[in-house]
């Protein structure tokens, strides 16, 4: 085993030749039809999805896409979602549900656009919506991050029963970029971030936040992608076969409780609002 | 927190950080943006007011002044931080961090929550505190959040969250952004019991918070002037490398692009929560009340089925 640091990770993670969402999508579904649009603004082409068949079944596939060269990251947005693309995927998720089709997510976004015209078209309320709607959907929704799981922007499509991750993946409240910038006013600290932010697939393995991880090889899923992709369509079946058989209210109670449990906190130090001094009054509303 | 009642000639000085605690009434504040000087008492009594029009900040325990007078009663006070990351860089210890942080704020964490009443209106209530790492949500916030709306789930009460922030922890990583799902998961529960989220956002409320549970609220309200967006202006501005239009990402910029209910002066907002708690105790097909269904008798009885 080489050691690989988190930083190679991220490098990994971000490899151009490393399988995107369209790569397993052609390599592991049937009959994919690609929909587009959210009917309120615009398509977005860093978000894709579609009705496909997969094990004997129909599914709707979600996920970012990102491009291979330089022509086609302008046109994808290097995966960077805008309203519209959470949007898009939105009204897939509800679709999905109507028809009674298991949702499969693909993550590998650095984070959602950070735009003007983003923040104009609500960007904070696109991702939130989606994470409520997640909540609550009365289908399996299984999400694996294939490359880079960047803050809002990932969870905006990860709501899920079972998160799966790549080995070499990455997944975190923000780019070690971002949180450099946020803590340290210095995107070029990026390397120490990814150290300090336990970002890897082994990190949220422990922390009980991802199910499963997919191998990949030691030079990254890029070298020998159909390995890769085969082992993560395997692992989506066996998941997707035991999910499949929960009716929606265990599902559902399920999901509540697999996120109601994350977080690390501890009880019994007191602090209250009111300090020691009792509750002397600082401002009265009329 | 004793510092703060101490007299010390520090406090004097026009600019200190009004950060809510008590202080003396003959101290002068000045105003942020105008760079009037106004006396405590008279900003306190203007409720923080500038006569410019400025909002300035107010502490948690500050916004406790929007319930009735003794009716708060604070939850889950015995909730703490750890650090699960063990995050240590060469300029960030967290462990540190937090231990400063309750020090100065007298809090263990950014987020205070009990249960309240407005003008005999029963709520639920979680207010942020800004001072406390910037009002960011990690696992205590998000866990508090969380056993909020669980109670006014269970207690069938609406639920007012009053948010600044900065986001999620960066210190907590990937467990800060499952809060995210956490919180939101929880007020779907909230939603289908037929209870209303009202959310005030105050200057700042950005980023991970926004992109939760602070933009689905049932009703949004917005202090005046308050800056509210997902990316924080720094990040955009490298991003397209272009100055921001003046007004971009304020309470008026949301409410101009049909992203809230209303900009509403802090001098507004007790009978205006009031009112709203009124109507929405009130709905004509409430069902939060015990029962589940709709009681039928008569000519309702036509539309059953």
């Amino acid at each position: 085993m080489t050691t690989l640091t988190p930083w190679d990770k991220v490098q990994l993670a971000r490899h151009p030749h490393r399988p995107h969402t369209l790569d397993y999508v052609k390599a592991l579904f049937e009959d994919f039809t690609e929909f587009h649009g959210d009917r309120r603004f615009g398509d977005d082409a860093a978000m894709i999805g579609g009705v496909a068949r997969f094990a004997d079944q129909t599914i709707m596939v979600v996920g970012h896409q990102k491009g291979r060269d330089a022509r086609e990251n302008v046109r994808r947005n290097f995966g960077m979602p805008r309203p519209e693309g959470y949007r898009k995927a939105l009204r897939l998720f509800q679709h999905a549900e109507r028809f009674g089709m298991p949702v499969l997510c693909f993550i590998d976004t650095p984070g959602a656009d950070p735009g003007i015209q983003s923040e104009e078209r609500g960007q904070g309320n696109a991702i939130a919506e989606n994470i409520l709607v997640m909540a609550g959907l009365r289908v399996p929704i299984i999400a694996t991050v294939i490359g880079e799981g960047g803050s809002g922007g990932a969870l905006a499509i990860g709501v899920c029963d079972r998160l799966m991750m790549l080995e070499h993946s990455v997944y975190s409240v923000a780019s070690p970029e971002g949180t450099a910038a946020i803590l340290w006013r210095d995107s070029a600290k990026a390397p120490d971030a990814a150290k300090a932010m336990r970002i890897t697939a082994q990190d949220l393995y422990v922390m009980q936040v991802a199910d499963t991880i997919v191998s990949e090889p030691e030079g990254g899923a890029h070298t020998a992608p159909e390995p890769v992709i085969a082992a993560v369509g395997a692992a989506l079946q066996v998941h997707l076969a035991g999910l499949c058989r929960l009716d929606p209210e265990t599902l559902l109670e399920q999901r509540y409780h697999k996120y109601r449990a994350i977080g690390q906190y501890q009880e019994g130090i007191q602090r209250s609002v009111f300090g020691s001094d009792g509750a002397a009054e600082l401002i009265r509303f009329g | 927190m004793k510092e703060f009642f101490r007299r010390t000639p520090k406090h004097f000085t026009p600019g200190a950080r009004s950060n809510g605690q008590q202080v003396p009434d003959n101290m002068w504040v000045k105003c942020q943006s105008c760079g009037e000087l106004t006396y405590v008492k008279q900003l306190n009594d203007n409720l923080k007011v500038c006569k410019c029009g400025y909002h300035m900040r107010l502490s948690a325990r500050e916004w406790l002044g929007l319930l009735d007078a003794d009716s708060f009663e604070e939850q889950d006070t015995g909730l703490a931080p750890v650090d699960p990351l063990t995050f240590i860089s060469a300029k960030d210890n967290y462990a540190q961090k937090v231990i400063e942080n309750q020090e100065r704020t007298g809090l263990n964490d950014a987020l205070v929550t009990g249960r309240g009443a407005i003008d005999g209106n029963p709520l639920q209530i979680a207010v942020s505190e800004f001072a406390f790492i910037g009002g960011s949500m990690g696992s205590v916030y998000g866990e508090k959040l969380a056993r909020a709306v669980e109670q006014a789930t269970q207690h069938s009460i609406p639920l007012m969250t009053i948010t600044a922030t900065g986001g999620a922890r960066q210190h907590e990583g990937v467990l800060s952004l499952m809060q995210m799902a956490k919180v939101n998961i929880a007020l779907t529960r909230l939603a289908a019991a037929g209870l209303p989220h009202i959310a005030l956002l105050v200057d700042p409320c950005y980023a991970g918070v926004m992109a939760s549970y602070a933009s689905v609220a049932d009703i949004i309200i917005a202090e005046p002037g308050a800056r509210v967006g997902f990316a924080g202006q720094r990040v955009i501005e490298q991003t397209i490398r272009q100055k921001l239009p003046p007004n971009f990402q304020t309470a008026e910029f949301m409410l101009e692009h049909g992203m809230i209910d209303m900009v509403m002066a802090r001098s507004d907002l007790r009978t205006t929560i009031a009112r709203l708690l009124r109507l929405y105790a009130a709905t004509p097909l409430h069902k939060h009340a015990g029962s589940q269904t709709i009681r039928l008798n008569g000519a309702e009885r036509a539309y059953a089925k």
